[in-house]
């Protein structure tokens, strides 16, 4: 469909090189990469604020730049929603005016462009800031409000840079679920600049990793898992992302998902809310017999597969959802694990992060 | 290091120095008459002139500095220091020079004399005369104090606004000059009193005629040969409307150096 995102984005500077090709389709699309992978020179370079060296991107069917052509929109005729790694709220503006700036630049009128902003705030769960100014808000608040205003553009296309890094960790879990459902409810492409894996398999339907400057990888979820093209994102894809729904046994909760119950620590959440859970493939213990630790999470399963890495090897069993551990070779030469062996996989409740989902 | 002793007296006496001639002027203003000193027809006429000048010169000055700050400012070219080295000069320029400056270029045998003379204009000893030695002497307090505002101001705002959709006026009335505003402040109070104050630059270039070109300093300096008390009361009335108007801007010109 043409009202997609097509980016061939070529940026040469001193000591680097840009040369990151991605697609982000109707809908929400991360770009997901370590520190000092070029992340934040795709958005300047997205947003019209840094020229190209080289390449061509097209929003909507609409070419924004393209530099054997010389073609280049400037930012305002981009039609693109941008929220920065920094607030960069406007200091004079009360947060409602930030948000209500972009349609107000756009012509719509006063009342209708608070009306909307407000809205927007609403969403974010920042409606009760809308009369501070920027420098009465937490970093946090800043960046709810940036957000907001990234949004209220109702552009064809969003970036979000970063979009949850100033949230307090107690809170990341409720602002995570108040950007999913904006994002749900934004119709165009959003883009998801982002460093935690987490993050971008529980806010977007796809991924495009980007790495040393290149996109290495894109596609959904599970394809990064079957395939990982480097080691990073076979660190990050390795990563066990559970959705389900949390209920109450006795005095514990436990999130069930498919044929899998773990125990888990739900927080302020209560039985019968969707929830997800990550877990780290290293927090898995193996063995052969039932364990006799103080891990309250006992899960068995036959191995589906054995993948070699470098210093450590993941095993990844056929439960449903499949589950992954990441063990020592050494480990895994004591216990003589190979296809088909059928073991117990063992994880402390603390080893689970559970999130709003 | 620590503050030794006589550093704080040597400072002590500095600060002496500067106070003396203000307790001066306030002790031996005629209190008792001031009324009826300061209520000529000439100081009157005066006032209404300085005020008058002064103001028309920040305006003008307004329209001449903030393009030359942008420049200075935002843009690279090759002689742009010596570009902000003659704007600012007349800051340390002796005004009397200036006023010969100007005479020079604007009198009637002055580089521009001939042709404004075709036109029927004649500049020197009228009062455009002293708004133009005000502006030349004052203008530069502005282009400084907007040159530093502008390069003190975080562009990523303006390019977050331009995202949003900003045209280049909206930026500029939404972001830049909100964000221009302390320096705007402490560049105009900076301007006006000294447009205010000015004296060498307009007896030089406008003379000293009663309604026409004598404003409150030429009169203090007129009156201190015939009236010395009207002349302090005059003085002191001249110190504190300088005073109300850097007390105004407080927050641009007494904040703390950070």
């Amino acid at each position: 469909m043409s009202a997609g995102l097509e980016a061939r984005i070529r940026v040469v500077r001193e000591g680097f090189t840009l040369e990151a090709d991605f697609s982000a389709p109707f809908g929400v699309t991360a770009l997901l990469g370590p520190n000092g992978a070029g992340k934040s020179t795709v958005v300047s370079a997205l947003a019209g604020l840094a020229p190209l060296s080289g390449g061509r991107v097209v929003a909507g069917g609409r070419v924004w730049e393209d530099v054997s052509a010389g073609v280049r929109l400037a930012p305002r005729e981009r039609g693109v929603g941008i929220a920065f790694q920094e607030p960069l709220l406007f200091p004079a503006l009360s947060a409602l005016d930030n948000v209500a700036y972009g349609p107000r630049a756009r012509g719509v009128p006063r009342a209708e462009a608070r009306r909307r902003a407000g809205s927007w705030l609403e969403r974010l769960g920042a409606g009760h800031l809308a009369s501070r100014r920027p420098a009465a808000l937490s970093g946090g608040e800043a960046q709810r409000v940036a957000v907001a205003r990234a949004l209220s553009t109702e552009a064809d296309v969003l970036l979000l840079d970063e979009p949850l890094s100033a949230q307090d960790v107690e809170a990341r879990g409720a602002s995570r679920r108040a950007l999913a459902d904006a994002l749900a409810a934004f119709e165009g492409v959003a883009l998801v600049v982002t460093h935690d894996p987490v993050e971008a398999l529980t806010l977007a339907g796809r991924v495009a990793v980007l790495e040393s400057g290149r996109v290495v990888q894109q596609g959904d979820a599970d394809a990064l898992r079957r395939r990982p093209a480097s080691p990073w994102v076979a660190a990050l894809a390795g990563v066990n992302l559970l959705r389900g729904r949390l209920e109450a046994a006795g005095a514990e909760v436990a999130l069930v998902c498919e044929g899998l119950r773990l125990a888990v620590l739900p927080g302020a959440m209560a039985p019968g809310a969707d929830a997800a859970a990550v877990v780290s493939p290293r927090a898995f213990t193996l063995s052969l017999d039932p364990p006799r630790s103080s891990a309250r999470n006992v899960i068995a399963g036959a191995v589906a597969s054995v993948d070699p890495g470098i210093d450590r090897v993941r095993v990844t069993l056929d439960t449903r959802p499949p589950l992954t551990a990441e063990i020592t070779r050494e480990s895994l030469a004591e216990l003589g694990i190979v296809p088909g062996m059928r073991v117990h996989a063992a994880v402390k409740v603390t080893e689970i992060e559970v999130f709003p989902a | 290091m620590r503050t030794p002793r006589f550093v704080a007296a040597l400072a002590a006496a500095a600060a002496a120095f500067f106070a003396l001639p203000l307790i001066g002027l306030v002790l031996e203003a005629p209190w008792s008459s001031v009324g009826s000193a300061l209520l000529t027809r000439q100081i009157a006429r005066a006032a209404a002139l300085s005020a008058v000048a002064s103001t028309a010169a920040v305006g003008i000055g307004l329209a001449l500095a903030f393009p030359l700050a942008w420049v200075l400012a935002r843009t690279r070219f090759p002689g742009r220091r010596w570009l902000r080295g003659l704007v600012v000069l007349p800051m340390v320029l002796p005004p009397v020079v200036a006023g010969v400056g100007l005479l020079t270029a604007f009198g009637r045998r002055g580089l521009l004399g001939g042709t404004l003379d075709a036109i029927g204009v004649s500049i020197p000893f009228t009062t455009a005369a002293v708004v133009i030695a005000a502006t030349f002497v004052s203008t530069p307090f502005l282009v400084v104090t907007l040159e530093a505002g502008l390069a003190s101001l975080d562009r990523r705002l303006e390019d977050a606004a331009a995202t949003l959709g900003a045209s280049d006026a909206r930026v500029f009335r939404t972001v830049v000059l909100p964000g221009l505003r302390p320096s705007l402040a402490a560049g105009v109070a900076l301007a006006w009193t000294r447009a205010l104050g000015e004296f060498g630059a307009t007896i030089t270039f406008a003379g000293n005629l009663q309604g026409r070109t004598q404003t409150t300093p030429l009169a203090v300096y007129e009156l201190l040969q015939t009236d010395a008390g009207a002349a302090i009361a005059l003085s002191v009335a001249l110190l504190a409307v300088c005073l109300v108007a850097v007390v105004a801007v407080r927050g641009g010109l007494f904040r703390e150096p950070r």
